[in-house]
């Protein structure tokens, strides 16, 4: 099992004739993920070869949905047309959409995430490197060769993290590893990661990686004290970040008192959230964990 | 809406910074929006101030524009009753430290005292992923303190991203703020040219405190206050690029902003180089942590390359770094996800020669991920005297730590 991505998804990709999206459209054949096709309006009807597949270009998601059959959308349109984009796959209904592209306007994201409410897409990033279920499916950016399949559950604000994490506990494998983006309002949160992992049967663990800005890993320890039985190991970025000052993701700006990492691990660890201060202690927290499942 | 060129979505080289804006120039956008406010004239001399209060006559208001709060209790905001008195006070402002930051220009506006002060903003709300509107009519002080002794006078009321302020919206907002009956339109007006301000600007904060009851019942913007989201600035707003004011940025950060790199100047002795945001800033924790032991040495920057790290970029960042009189060592950390190792190796033997004699600190490099051995053996056999590698993240962190404080 794993939670939103499997071997049966059918993954389309919106922008997947532009330079990003040819790369990684790549980068997902040859992980073995199951690319059906692409979207482009001045395109349509044409085919791309990428990865040694033939992929065939659609004028809309809601075709291509219709061809094919797909089930997930990755995104990467350029950010004047990022808004459009989700508001298309939101209406053609595509369970989950990925928006990995970078700089979107946070106006934007905000009324596309007020858009997603009472609708059934969901949403992961925008900014953000995606999801893999290693050796199923991988809808993103994330190298497919860092780590195999196993029982951690992995959800991160930023995406080298996510990389250094998989890394670090490649010998156990992950589930499903979740990068929701850095931005101020993203799709998916640390929240609904965390619901999804508690009840997926074969995450036995959970890695939680935030950063600071905003209150997100705080209200998440207050959801993990109430709803997640399963051992939680967390880290946060950011401890000597002045205040004030954003380090590159628009999300990370720490404003005020509330916000800090310290806050933040505070928080996490009043919930029973054991909290690594480097990745590696965080693994190693992990590591403890799971020899003794 | 005017359009910037398409941006393309990449991993490399985002500021991500949202752009604070001051008083002046805020006040600039509520004219063009047609929120109430008087502009006043911006001085950067003391004569210049005399000059502006003398041609507005009588009392002025002599204010610090700075992007700080507290300007006022500073002693960075005077009210002068004659063009003499401008002057003088702009003498006293002009070339003061608010904040760690140094007051170039003043705004001369004539005085208009207040009957009452209220207090209005719009921003993003990231906890409820929408925005927010926070009104009160008890202004003109720190809006937390309000919050905080006196709950009910601070009306917060959430506002739908897609609906917008609308009329009738407008009317609730104030209606629940409790704003007098006798200023209820005007206020109307005002809430929804705000909104203007916050929603075709692209800002994640609109303020205005002091929003003055003027004599005569007249509401107007006393003061102001506007962050722009630097994303939509690129996207659709190239008339934001007047915005910036380089002054108040570090030498170093100007360099590193012309040369496209995402780097933040700090106040320590191990530069760091990385890859990815969030990998950045934990190499600044894990370098603090390793720097206990080290005579407290410290990350000198915050420096994300992104993902292609070539032999300039990775040049371009050596160059910034090592022109920080204050680092003593690099650390260059460097996760190879969809980068190779062996790319940002050859990147970093590309940027000592082009560097060379330049380079002149020792440089500590981990790499691992995705074809991390190629990556090393083309650091092994470059063998240069400044180079070390370490295998882990923490190993490297100590290694950097230890070079300058040796150094």
């Amino acid at each position: 099992m794993s939670i939103y991505l499997n071997k049966d998804s059918k993954i389309i990709v919106q922008g997947m004739t532009g330079g990003m999206g040819a790369k990684h459209t790549t980068l997902m054949v040859e992980s073995g993920a199951n690319i059906v096709g692409g979207v482009n309006a001045r395109k349509a009807g044409t085919t791309v070869e990428l990865g040694g597949k033939e992929l065939p270009v659609f004028g809309t998601v809601e075709e291509a949905m219709k061809e094919t059959g797909a089930d997930v959308s990755v995104a990467f349109v350029p950010p004047a047309f990022t808004k459009d984009a989700c508001f298309e796959a939101i209406d053609a209904e595509i369970p989950l959409l990925v928006v990995i592209t970078e700089g979107v306007p946070v106006l934007d994201t905000a009324e596309v995430v007020q858009y997603l409410e009472g609708r059934s897409t969901r949403m992961i990033g925008p900014n953000c490197p995606g999801i893999i279920t290693p050796e199923e499916s991988l809808a993103g950016i994330t190298p497919h060769t860092i780590a195999g399949k196993g029982p951690v559950g992995l959800v991160s604000k930023s995406g080298t993290l996510t990389y250094q994490m998989m890394f670090e506990l490649k010998d156990f494998g992950f589930t499903t590893a979740i990068g929701i983006g850095g931005d101020p309002i993203v799709g998916t949160t640390h929240i609904d990661a965390l619901e999804a992992f508690e009840n997926d049967p074969d995450t036995l663990a959970i890695v939680m990686i935030g950063e600071i800005g905003g209150d997100a890993e705080e209200r998440a320890a207050a959801y993990i004290k109430d709803h997640v039985t399963k051992p939680v190991v967390g880290y946060v970025a950011g401890f000597t970040a002045p205040e004030g000052k954003t380090m590159g993701h628009a999300g990370a700006i720490v404003s005020g008192s509330s916000g800090t990492a310290q806050a933040k691990k505070e928080a996490l660890e009043a919930a029973g959230v054991k909290v690594g201060k480097t990745p590696s202690e965080t693994a190693a927290l992990m590591r403890e964990i799971l020899q003794n499942l | 809406m005017p359009r910037g060129k398409p941006r393309h979505c990449s991993q490399t080289k985002r500021t991500g910074h949202l752009v604070d804006l001051m008083e002046f120039q805020a006040k600039e956008l509520f004219a063009k929006h047609g929120v109430a406010t008087t502009l006043g004239v911006v001085a950067d001399t003391p004569e210049a101030a005399r000059a502006a209060a003398e041609e507005m006559g009588g009392v002025t208001v002599v204010k610090a524009q700075v992007k700080a709060g507290g300007r006022g209790k500073a002693g960075g905001v005077k009210i002068a009753k004659t063009a003499d008195e401008a002057e003088s006070y702009a003498r006293d402002i002009l070339g003061m430290e608010i904040k760690g930051l140094t007051v170039n220009r003043v705004l001369v506006v004539p005085a208009t005292p207040p009957v009452e002060e209220y207090y209005f903003s719009f921003l993003l709300d990231r906890s409820n992923r929408s925005h927010l509107c926070i009104a009160s009519v008890e202004g003109g002080v720190e809006i937390e303190e309000v919050a905080k002794t006196n709950p009910d006078a601070v009306a917060k009321i959430r506002v739908d991203a897609l609906e917008g302020v609308t009329p009738e919206k407008a009317a609730a907002i104030v209606d629940e703020a409790k704003f007098p009956a006798e200023l209820r339109d005007q206020a109307i007006e005002m809430v929804q040219a705000l909104w203007k301000v916050y929603v075709e600007e692209d800002a994640t904060l609109v303020e205005v405190n002091p929003l003055a009851r003027l004599e005569g019942d007249k509401l107007e913007a006393l003061d102001g206050k506007v962050s722009l989201d630097d994303n939509a600035s690129e996207v659709r707003h190239p008339d934001h690029a007047q915005f910036e004011i380089r002054e108040e940025a570090d030498a170093l950060e100007s360099k590193a902003k012309d040369k496209g790199l995402n780097y933040v100047k700090l106040d320590g002795q191990v530069g760091i180089i990385g890859n990815g945001a969030g990998l950045v800033m934990s190499t600044l924790d894990v370098v603090a942590y390793a720097g206990e032991a080290h005579g407290g040495v410290k990350p000198a920057n915050f420096l994300d390359i992104g993902g292609g790290a070539n032999a300039q970029v990775m040049a371009d960042g050596l160059d910034v770094i090592l022109g920080d009189e204050q680092v003593k060592s690099v650390f260059v950390n460097v996760f190879g996800g969809i980068t190779a190792c062996d790319e940002v190796a050859n990147g970093i033997k590309g940027a000592l020669e082009i560097l060379g004699d330049e380079a002149s600190k020792p440089l500590v490099v981990r790499l691992d991920g995705n074809n991390v051995e190629a990556g090393r053996r083309i650091l092994d056999e470059l063998n240069h005297p400044l180079v070390t590698q370490v295998d882990t993240m923490d190993g490297a962190a100590d290694k950097a730590a230890e070079l300058a404080h040796q150094a």
